[in-house]
């Protein structure tokens, strides 16, 4: 059987992981293709719905990118991201999901090698962990 | 959208030498509503658009997705390509497979391949639901408010009226001028601050575009960018000043003195005065704290004396209402105060002076005439003792910041003591000597070299006066000597803070500051003279500490972004801005609360939230926070991303088949 693949949505905030992880790009570091990208204009507009949905749809990981605390473009964008996934790693905890599948890191539009290191780190991780058992659970 | 048109761009082997473009072709070409799917070498370059023109043009497409590099690089690009075949720029998307899949994956080309296919596809998802956006216009008052007279307020304004713009110019004192009118002569060049000054002034004076307010303040700003409504308050002068000619009699008759703020406490004002310098046309105010008749009614001196009949005890503040189009932040600093250091014996010994009481000193209009004399006895000093850092670069007891500017005005005054009192001798304490611009390093050394000033690198522990003498005990680091100096008399380089009252105004304009008070621009290198709401530009020392080059570049820098945005006939503001459908909004005013641009307001009326398009930034805030769904950001709505997702969930489970 083949190796498992894990699929990783990510929400990248326009001004600093997006953009960092274009820069990535630019300096062509590499990481598995693994990550699905969706842009947003900032870490702090990702409802938690859309992280939900990812994790119903079957993704097996969720990356939330923000510019680092105090670096936020509309000022306060990131935190009001840190307090939702907090909140929501909390729910799932209490309801028994491991919540190790939603990273929220705080990517800058340097840290291009931050941004593919982080991308390789989380598929490893969610490799150990094996794929997502919430879509089975949801539609069964 | 039924008839979208897909242009992939191979970018050289940038995307094709990894990605299979022509495969990525021909299943994009087969993917619903989609009638035109087509590979290009160089997107971007003009037989590239060309490719987008001729497809729009001749299978009448209504969407257009362009495969290629970053949407930041290039989507304005195809956007003008395709407005200029009259479509909607919004009607076209970039699906980033060059940045974000090409480049980071070229090791596996088969993957990446079909990451770029659903890269595709999920954008393709997102267009489908994307509305036709209009640039949005709004009104724009062309007249721009200066808040603060200083240098910084004047260049600004001067700026601004030269390109044909009015100027409202308030500054709270009674007349403008600011510190530079405090300042004896200006490093590097020894330029009298007043020859800077007096021209500047005169242009004011004489330019009909500018009108100055003096002795007002701001007292409330509503309303966004081009279409600020400010309220001014003017304060009661007590002195009517269309009567009053400036003659100076209720100056000279005036009984109550006390100590005078401009001249930094080195002498007295009478109760009756005139702002900054006595221009001859300053004309006065009276202080309302010490004037007799204002207090307790026992004197009408002034009154009785003033040939014009223009002393108005009974005279009130005056409210006024203005609109304006963009505000210029240009408040100042102050020196951090006496009463706040405790150290050096400052406001106890009356020979330990701060920096800007030397420049009164060494000013040829100040108390002195341009002599430095002891405040204690009047004498001529002969060891004066300049202690730099007071109160900067001290982040446990007070402000962690550089001032800037203490460094070259320590050695200035140093220089000028020298040259007027030949005999004396200069020791500066100091803790680096930061010269930092043009022509400043040259005239620290010459200003050493010429003048024997001795510089002591080191703290000073204590100073204390002892008989006429003030004592001072210090170290010099560089020896690791104690130095105990006997001094007639103590300059200190306090730190450079926020004019006092700035946070307030800050909060008037809903401006940022600091906790420092230094009010904070949108992005310190992009942005630098702009603050986070849109239409106040930030210059001069509320900023930050700066000399005045500095000062005045940014002030024109805040003229010039003004111009720019009134040489527009109205406000342009990009569509991606929020909205709310009126029929779910429970009017519960969460995005109120959230949106950090008060660009969210509840309709009292309605009951529910509505959205003031000239001061969204689209940042999406409020829509994460909506408990009911009911606001989206146009074209990014909930629905788009939920489609970009459920692609990528099919090109999981397409993944999964294969394995």
């Amino acid at each position: 059987m083949e190796e498992f693949e894990p699929r990783i949505i990510a929400f990248l905030c326009h001004w600093c992981t997006y953009t960092g992880a274009d820069l990535a790009g630019t300096t062509r570091q590499q990481y598995p293709p693994n990550i699905r990208i969706i842009h947003m204009m900032c870490s702090g507009a990702v409802d938690t719905i859309y992280i939900l949905k990812a994790l119903i749809d079957g993704a097996d990981g969720v990356l939330i990118g923000g510019c680092h605390p105090g670096d936020c473009h509309y000022q306060t964008g990131n935190y009001k991201a840190r307090r939702r996934v907090g909140i929501l790693k909390e729910i799932f905890h209490q309801v028994g999901f491991t919540e190790d599948r939603i990273w929220l890191r705080w990517i800058s539009a340097s840290e291009g090698k931050l941004f593919a290191d982080t991308v390789t780190q989380m598929v490893e991780e969610l490799k150990k962990m094996g794929p997502n058992p919430m879509k089975k659970l949801w539609l069964a | 959208m039924k008839k979208i048109g897909v242009f992939i761009c191979h970018c050289g082997i940038n995307i094709a030498g990894t990605v299979d473009v022509k495969a990525v072709s021909r299943e994009t070409g087969e993917m619903e509503d989609v009638v035109h799917s087509e590979d290009y070498i160089y997107m971007c370059s003009d037989p590239g658009q060309l490719l987008i023109h001729n497809a729009i043009r001749e299978k009448g497409l209504d969407g257009v997705v362009v495969a290629c590099c970053s949407p930041t690089m290039h989507e304005a690009t195809f956007r003008k390509a395709v407005e200029s075949e009259g479509l909607n720029p919004y009607v076209c998307e970039i699906a980033n497979i060059r940045e974000q899949c090409s480049w980071v994956h070229q090791g596996d080309k088969e993957r990446a391949t079909s990451k770029a296919g659903e890269i595709i596809r999920s954008v393709l998802e997102k267009l489908r639901q994307n509305e036709a956006l209009e640039t949005l216009t709004m009104p724009l008052t062309k007249r721009a408010l200066v808040i603060g007279g200083g240098i910084a307020g004047i260049t600004a304004s001067i700026d601004l009226a030269d390109s044909g713009y009015e100027v409202i110019l308030v500054e709270r004192q009674p007349s403008i001028g600011g510190r530079l009118d405090q300042l004896s002569l200006t490093f590097p060049h020894l330029d009298d601050a007043r020859c800077i000054l007096g021209p500047k002034k005169a242009e004011i004076a004489n330019n009909p575009k500018i009108r100055v307010m003096p002795y007002c303040e701001v007292e409330e700003v509503k309303g966004f960018i081009g279409n600020f409504d400010v309220r001014i308050r003017r304060k009661p002068t007590y002195v009517d000043w269309d009567k009053c000619t400036a003659c100076g009699v209720c100056l000279e008759k005036c009984p109550v003195e006390s100590l005078s703020d401009f001249e930094r406490g080195l002498t007295t004002r009478k109760a009756i005065y005139t702002g900054a310098l006595s221009e001859n046309s300053g004309k006065p105010v009276i202080d309302p704290i010490h004037c007799r008749h204002l207090v307790d009614g026992t004197c009408t001196i002034c009154q009785e004396v003033c040939p014009e009949g223009a002393i108005r005890y009974d005279q009130g503040e005056e409210l006024l209402e203005e609109r304006v189009g963009a505000i210029v932040v240009a408040t100042g600093y102050d020196l951090f105060p006496m009463e706040k250091i405790g150290e050096y014996g400052y406001g106890r010994i009356p020979d330990v002076i701060d920096g800007l009481a030397f420049e009164r000193m060494l000013s040829p209009s100040g108390p002195t005439g341009g002599e430095i004399r002891r405040p204690s006895d009047g004498r001529i000093p002969r060891e004066v003792v300049f202690i730099q850092c007071v109160a900067s670069r001290d982040p446990e007891r007070y402000m962690p910041y550089c001032s800037r500017v203490c460094c070259m005005y320590t050695a200035k005054q140093a220089k000028l003591l020298k040259q007027k009192i030949p005999n004396s001798q200069p020791y500066i304490f100091f803790m680096d000597v930061r010269t930092d611009s043009k022509g400043y390093e040259e005239f620290l050394q010459g200003a050493i070299e010429e003048e024997e000033l001795i510089y002591l690198r080191g703290r000073v522990a204590r100073v204390f006066q002892e008989g006429d003498k003030v004592r001072v005990w210090g170290e010099d680091t560089l020896t690791n000597r104690k130095v105990e100096l006997d001094a007639d008399m103590v300059v200190l380089a306090t730190a450079v803070v926020p004019s006092e009252g700035i946070k307030d105004i800050a909060a008037r304009l809903r401006a940022t500051a600091d906790k420092h008070g230094f009010l904070t621009e949108a992005h310190i290198k992009l942005y630098p003279v702009e603050s986070p709401t849109k239409g106040i530009f930030l210059a001069g020392c509320g900023q930050g500490p700066k000399d005045i080059t500095d000062t005045v570049a940014q002030a024109s820098a805040t003229a010039s972004k003004i111009q720019s945005l009134f040489s527009q006939d109205a406000l342009l503001q990009d569509p991606l801005v929020a909205f709310v459908d009126p029929e779910i909004c429970s009017g519960c005013g969460i995005c109120v609360q959230v949106c950090p641009y008060e660009a969210r307001e509840m309709d009292e009326y309605r009951g529910i939230s509505k959205v003031h398009e000239a001061l969204c930034q689209g940042c999406g805030a409020c829509i994460a926070a909506c408990p009911n769904n009911a606001c989206e950001l146009r074209n990014s709505k909930a629905v788009q991303v939920f489609g970009m997702m459920e692609t990528f969930a099919e090109g999981a489970e397409g993944s999964l088949a294969d394995g």
